[in-house]
């Protein structure tokens, strides 16, 4: 599907497939949004480690076969159990979320699943690999040679990538989507790997992928960093902290250039959503951004409150101060996204990105001129900070592009209202799965914050 | 033989896979719940959590693997089912996440306390999803979902004779296959005495699974006459020969303390059970309602499906091989210890 196709048609064209399970009565929509929302606000943090915790705990392995030092060992095969933990979870939270795609969603599944199907198959496959070879990996760590241990890693961090890729790939399809046909409101034809690698992909994968980098780093390097700072030390804190820091460090600015490539490509195949990331309600030449404030339907609509920056929209969006940017009147009131929600959850998502390039490039300058961790009370407070707001900034950016897309889950074709199941009680539903989410979410945290510091017996002799 | 059949023999093929293996890890949760106090029951609930540690995971995969071939190759059955059954599958889920997670996190629990309500979780969680998939797939076997957006009964499509009967099959041969394994993992574990209380709870809960399959004959004949009615001639009748005489072997194997071959027999009775059901049910996937061939989707869909699937087996079967001979040839084994015994300071 062409961009500019996209475009003409969406004012004129909605509702242009029927669902293959019939109409649906709607009253189901917003619980099963919420449901769905909270799902992957569980689910999003975990996939970032199942993305970054390898590429680490291989790093530090790798250190271990270079130097032969055993608290290198230490803390690789620490860092592999919570992965593996983690992972464990991650794989309980994943199946919920390929259950809701039925439990909450069956229409959508239901008449779109031939299209983009293949990528969860693809994505199954990966899940696989990582189960397996994660579990050798930790299991593994005594009885296997030094070699083939770190052979088992690599397809690890790689069924990772490709994993988070298929995934990822359906969404970039659900956003900017091609790889069918629509005949008489029927779904035919369907073409799933043109489906699965249109345009929105790439950018996508790579700013979820970084984002794990960011909020893991950030994560590992707050937890080390308050024991660095209290006084530990040792070189199994300096090393981790210098890890997670680095892998951080070096991401986070990449990550705003990524964001750009992100930004333009909205702007290409979705102005609407890139006009409510400033509330733009006009069609303008030259563009401003709004700092703050709030988006307000009165007076014909726009940015009450804010502190407009002029020109940096377009600037912004099309790397062209004078370019015209396509308003949100552009289409009708039914097909614009809740404005606020979008707009706050972009403007947060930029702000933490930039304080945390910010602070990783302070590390690196102090790092670079003076060969040594930063001493500022000050850096390490920010960064026990910053692997909290590396999660808000993740899961703001998923709310900015998956809320931006609304009111269409299969992007001008397909309106969510209609993907939704018409099976009732779906709030009691919603209500036991905030329970079971908090409980699991308490219990994780719980158990994994002890278990970094407390002394496996396995790992004792070595790490002393 | 059609890419729709091909693609049907894939789901099927998982669905098999994922009852005998996570059907095993379920098991052990029943064995974990019914060990006792947590000294008594400290030496199985070492074995459970040695024993699955390293492949429940894996096992679990079988699930998605079943969900995503159905929904790409048979997307009108996935909404469809979905939508109807969705309490059942509600409660699956839930049982889903408190099982993986409280397994995953005993592991790590510091406390016996921590410990017992963890297994407590797991064990029970354990129970409820077999049953709960169990009653689901009766409900589809014994023509209760429609096609259409929830347009099945909310309770009757799963709170039926057929449903409860094939739930608690689901149970108790996951408790039998479970306890065949586990008895077998003793034995190269060098644990006499787990490998007789595990001989003991392997022949008891292989004899009440042997008379849930028996017993659910009849229930089928009057519950869901269309499906009986594949069953007893032909490919229907030659898959409940075969899954009886797999399960009888199965006993006789595990009297005579030969646990490895019984692996092989208990998981091809069970497996025989899921291909019965498929004949039994062909042509339809939804009875009445949907053909194999009107469910499937477009031919270009399978291709790429089958096309995908058939590169990453080139990754996954020796993936799976590797993963699968290091268990069993006790590389991955680590150090046995009594559940209870790794909180004595």
């Amino acid at each position: 599907m062409s961009v500019v196709a996209i475009v003409d048609f969406l004012p004129i064209a909605a509702e242009r497939v029927g669902g293959a399970l019939g109409q649906t009565d709607q009253q189901n929509l917003l619980p099963a949004r919420e449901l769905q929302a909270m799902s992957f606000i569980v689910h999003i943090p975990l996939v970032c480690f199942g993305i970054a915790l390898p590429a680490m705990f291989m790093f530090v392995e790798g250190l271990y076969l270079r130097t032969g030092n055993p608290v290198y060992k230490a803390l690789a095969k620490r860092w592999s159990k919570v992965a593996l933990v983690l992972f464990a979870v991650g794989v309980v939270t994943g199946t919920i979320l390929s259950f809701e795609f039925g439990l909450l969603w069956p229409n959508f599944t239901a008449t779109f699943g031939s299209v983009f199907g293949l990528a969860f198959a693809l994505e199954g496959i990966s899940f696989f690999v990582e189960a397996i070879f994660i579990a050798i990996y930790v299991y593994g760590w005594d009885s296997l040679s030094r070699g083939a241990h770190f052979l088992v890693g690599i397809p690890v961090v790689i069924s990772g990538v490709t994993g988070s890729m298929t995934v990822i790939a359906v969404n970039g399809w659900m956003n900017d989507p091609g790889g069918f046909d629509v005949v008489g409101g029927k779904v035919v034809n369907p073409r799933p790997f043109q489906a699965l690698f249109g345009g929105n992909v790439w950018h996508e994968l790579v700013h979820m992928y970084l984002a794990g980098y960011l909020v893991v780093g950030f994560l590992i390097a707050g937890f080390y960093g308050r024991r660095w700072i209290s006084g530990r030390r040792d070189l199994h804190t300096r090393t981790a902290l210098v890890v997670g820091l680095s892998f951080a460090a070096l991401a986070a600015p990449v990550q705003v250039i990524v964001g750009d490539w992100s930004a333009r490509t909205v702007a290409d195949n979705q102005p609407v959503k890139l006009a409510s990331f400033e509330g733009l309600q006009q069609t303008t030449k030259g563009a401003p951004f709004h700092l703050g404030g709030y988006y307000s339907k009165a007076d014909g609509g726009g940015v009450k409150a804010g502190v407009p920056i002029p020109r940096l929209l377009s600037l912004l969006a099309f790397h062209n101060p004078n370019a015209t940017v396509k308003g949100i009147d552009t289409v009708p009131a039914a097909d614009r996204p809740p404005v606020n929600v979008v707009r706050t959850s972009f403007l947060t998502m930029v702000s933490i990105g930039t304080a945390l390039m910010a602070l990783g490039l302070f590390f690196v300058a102090v790092w670079w001129r003076k060969g040594r961790l930063p001493e500022s009370r000050w850096f390490y407070r920010a960064l026990v900070a910053a692997g909290p707001l590396a999660l808000l900034a993740l899961i703001c950016g998923w709310v900015t592009t998956e809320v931006g897309r609304q009111p269409w889950v299969v992007y001008g074709f397909f309106r969510t209202q209609q993907a939704v199941t018409d099976a009732g009680g779906l709030w009691i539903a919603f209500t036991v799965m905030f329970v079971v989410y908090a409980a699991l979410t308490a219990a994780t945290v719980w158990l994994l914050r002890r278990l970094p510091s407390t002394p496996a017996r396995s790992e004792a002799p070595e790490a002393a | 033989m059609s890419l729709a059949l091909v693609s049907l023999v894939l789901v099927m093929a998982g669905l098999a896979a994922y009852a005998v293996l996570a059907g095993a890890d379920f098991g052990a949760g029943l064995w974990d719940l019914t060990a006792g106090g947590a000294t008594r029951g400290g030496r199985i609930r070492g074995m459970v959590q040695r024993s699955m540690s390293p492949v429940w995971e894996a096992n679990h995969v079988w699930l998605i693997f079943v969900l995503v071939v159905l929904w790409t190759a048979f997307p009108t059955v996935f909404g469809s089912v979905f939508s109807t059954l969705y309490v059942p599958l509600f409660l699956a889920i839930g049982g889903i996440i408190f099982r993986g997670t409280a397994f995953a996190l005993r592991g790590h629990a510091t406390t016996i306390g921590e410990a017992r309500v963890l297994g407590a979780t797991f064990a029970l969680a354990s129970l409820l999803v077999p049953f709960c998939l169990g009653a689901a797939l009766g409900g589809i076997a014994s023509g209760r979902v429609p096609v259409g957006n929830a347009t099945g009964d909310l309770w009757s499509s799963w709170l039926n004779p057929t449903s409860l009967t094939v739930g608690v099959l689901g149970v108790v041969t996951g408790a039998h296959l479970a306890a065949v394994f586990m008895a077998a993992d003793s034995v190269r574990a060098g644990l006499p005495d787990l490998q007789r209380a595990f001989r003991t709870r392997a022949l008891l809960s292989g004899v009440i699974a042997g008379a849930v399959a028996i017993g659910a004959l009849p229930v089928l004949a009057s519950d869901a006459p269309d499906l009986f009615a594949g069953l007893d001639h032909g490919g229907g009748l030659a898959c409940v020969v075969v899954s009886g005489l797999a399960g009888a072997a199965t006993l006789g194997l595990v009297a005579a303390g030969r646990f490895g071959a019984a692996r092989a027999t208990a998981a091809g009775a069970v497996s025989a059970v899921v291909a019965g059901w498929a004949v039994a049910q062909s042509p339809y996937l939804l009875a009445g309602e949907l053909t194999l061939d009107q469910a499937a989707a477009p031919h270009a869909t399978l291709i790429a499906m089958l096309v995908s699937l058939g590169i990453g087996a080139i990754v996954l079967v020796p993936s799976l091989a590797l993963l699968y001979r290091l268990v069993l040839n006790g590389t991955l084994d680590q150090e046995y210890e009594p559940l209870d015994q790794r909180f004595k300071p």
